[in-house]
């Protein structure tokens, strides 16, 4: 499975990595590989197998919709770069 | 008598009770040693000397009580992927190198209530990415049977601790062979349980349908310790197991005469290394003179267990990781023109290269578009891998082979080839997309370099694993070696 430099370039985009163009032809051999492993699940015919999404087939499990948590706004926002009047700042989105 | 850190945690557990060593002293003497030769290592990111002292002073006193837990003044390490409230977690990245956890993981909180003595954080591959611990952020670490050869990874600190002595026992995680990998690279015995035995909680996620806790001890009698304290139901974990936990130390004497072995025929094929087959085949022997019977069987869709990992792990990690956008915590770039340059920039320059190939194969694999000929397709073979070990256990108790197919290789060796450094983790990780435990134990060493057997058993069998583990054991001695150079 070949991808090529524009192929790389979506990838990243839409994975929010910043791949410098440099950088791009290092990806494309390394993803390439991994893609060539990957082919070998077509040796097997899977037509009609259910999908296994959970290894011991549990459904998932609820719970009373009630609050369990306590607001800790203050304590997580010591952990981010920038914030103010317990916002979290990022640069302006909208002119 | 021995120096300290030679003891088993059932002695030490012991030697605390009668007051012949207080647990001061011997957390003590831990960090000593973590001091003195975790340089030639590189086996902890972070040693909380402070809190191990503290704990240990608390144990004493409530030693003196009678009201101590199980793993009283026991000291251990944690890998760096366990949240610890108030101290840092950086999961093996530039990304959370400056996080310091809000709260603990269920894990090391029920550890905690045990009473052991956390004497630090561990080494261990980005995100646990990488199978010999160079990809982490802080540096790889060494075996210590060999200080050219890796430990293995992704809890290659934690193995690399446990084997040197710089700690009684250490947990880790295991999403494709991550605790056994590293057990079998330095010599110790390694747990991983069943999927959702253990809570996921706080624990930082990197695929969430594999990805389990576990212990790396020095012998199986000491992982029942460990396991005890940390297994059961988490209701802040949805995919925790709501099943009874065994007492798991009284299950390790049970005999095992009559003990049903199945030798999978695709793990002794080509690729194993011979010196690793001869070494293996020499431990079965010694369970057939424990009066274990052994016969061949076939999991005939576990060599494409490989390929099946690649897309389902990198698919959840992409998700997962989609969490550190340089806005709420982590690595945040400097000066940002916008929004989108602030999560590409902080990202790109946060994580790793193995965590940038992962997070871009599973972006790929999850597009519009692809979705059925990867994801789907890699669920479907995920069905037919884990009713391949069904069959299995309808004719068997245990399937055994090796952890690896050959001895730590070299630091460098693999390290530019992402799918060379892969196919080491063959053996391993069919378990995983099972969900189902494994152990590794040491045996016969090969040229100086120790080789893990591999036991998989059928799901919550993990104190029968244990006890199997513990019977071979009591009968031979390769449990026992340690590296000498340290």
């Amino acid at each position: 499975m070949a991808l090529d430099s524009s192929d790389v370039a979506k990838i990243a985009h839409l994975a929010r990595l910043d791949v410098k163009h440099d950088a791009l032809d290092h990806f494309i051999a390394e993803l390439s590989n991994i893609l060539d492993l990957v082919e070998q699940m077509r040796s097997i015919d899977t037509s009609g197998v259910e999908p296994m999404a959970h290894p011991l087939h549990m459904a998932q499990r609820l719970r009373p919709d009630r609050v369990t948590e306590t607001n800790q706004r203050e304590r997580f926002q010591q952990r981010a770069p920038q914030t103010e009047d317990g916002l979290y700042l990022v640069p302006r989105v909208v002119e | 008598m021995s120096a300290l850190h030679e003891h088993s945690i059932t002695a030490l557990a012991a030697a605390l009770r009668a007051r012949t060593c207080s647990a001061r002293e011997l957390t003590a003497h831990y960090l000593a040693r973590i001091q003195d030769l975790d340089e030639h290592l590189n086996a902890y990111i972070t040693v909380t000397a402070e809190q191990a002292l503290a704990a240990a002073e608390r144990a004493d006193r409530q030693l003196a009580a009678g009201t101590a837990g199980p793993l009283a003044g026991i000291p251990i390490a944690h890998k760096d992927i366990f949240c610890t409230n108030g101290v840092k977690t950086s999961c093996g990245s530039r990304m959370l190198d400056t996080f310091v956890a809000p709260y603990d993981a269920t894990v090391i909180e029920r550890l905690q209530a045990a009473g052991v003595a956390m004497l630090g954080k561990t080494n261990m591959d980005e995100f646990a990415m990488g199978s010999s611990n160079e990809t982490s952020y802080y540096g790889p670490v060494r075996n210590p049977w060999n200080l050219e050869r890796v430990p293995g990874g992704s809890s290659g600190g934690s193995a690399a601790a446990v084997a040197a002595g710089l700690c009684a026992a250490a947990t880790g995680t295991d999403t494709g062979g991550s605790i056994r990998q590293p057990a079998a690279f330095c010599g110790i015995t390694g747990l991983k349980p069943t999927y959702g035995r253990c809570s996921r909680w706080g624990m930082i996620a990197f695929a969430s349908s594999l990805d389990q806790a576990g212990v790396l001890a020095g012998s199986a009698a000491d992982a029942a310790l460990l396991l005890q304290a940390m297994a059961g139901f988490d209701e802040r974990d949805s995919t925790s197991a709501n099943e009874p936990v065994p007492d798991y130390r009284a299950q390790l004497e049970d005999d095992i005469a009559g003990l049903k072995i199945g030798l999978p025929k695709e793990y002794f094929g080509e690729g194993l290394d011979p010196g690793v087959a001869a070494s293996v085949e020499a431990a079965i022997k010694e369970y057939e003179a424990l009066g274990a019977s052994v016969r061949e069987i076939s999991l005939p869709n576990a060599p494409l267990s490989v390929p099946v990992y690649y897309v389902v792990a990198p698919a959840e990690c992409s998700s997962n990781l989609a969490r550190f956008d340089g806005v709420r915590f982590g690595h945040r770039c400097e000066a940002p023109r916008d929004l989108e340059d602030l999560y590409k920039r902080s990202r790109a320059e946060g994580f790793g290269a193995e965590v940038k190939r992962r997070i871009m194969i599973g972006t790929y694999v999850l597009s519009a578009g692809y979705y059925d000929a990867y994801y789907l397709k890699a669920q479907q073979l995920r069905h037919l891998i884990s009713d391949d070990f069904k069959r299995a256990f309808a004719q068997v108790d245990v399937i055994m082979g090796p952890t690896t197919p050959s001895t730590a290789f070299a630091l460098g060796a693999k390290r530019d080839d992402p799918v060379a450094m892969y196919l080491n983790d063959i053996y391993t990780i069919a378990t995983n997309l099972a969900g189902l435990p494994g152990v590794s134990i040491p045996v016969a060493p090969v040229d100086g370099l120790p080789v893990g057997l591999q036991l998989i058993g059928d799901v919550f069998q993990e104190g029968r694993l244990l006890n199997i583990a513990h019977r071979l054991q009591q009968a031979t001695d390769w449990h026992r070696a340690r590296p000498g150079v340290l």
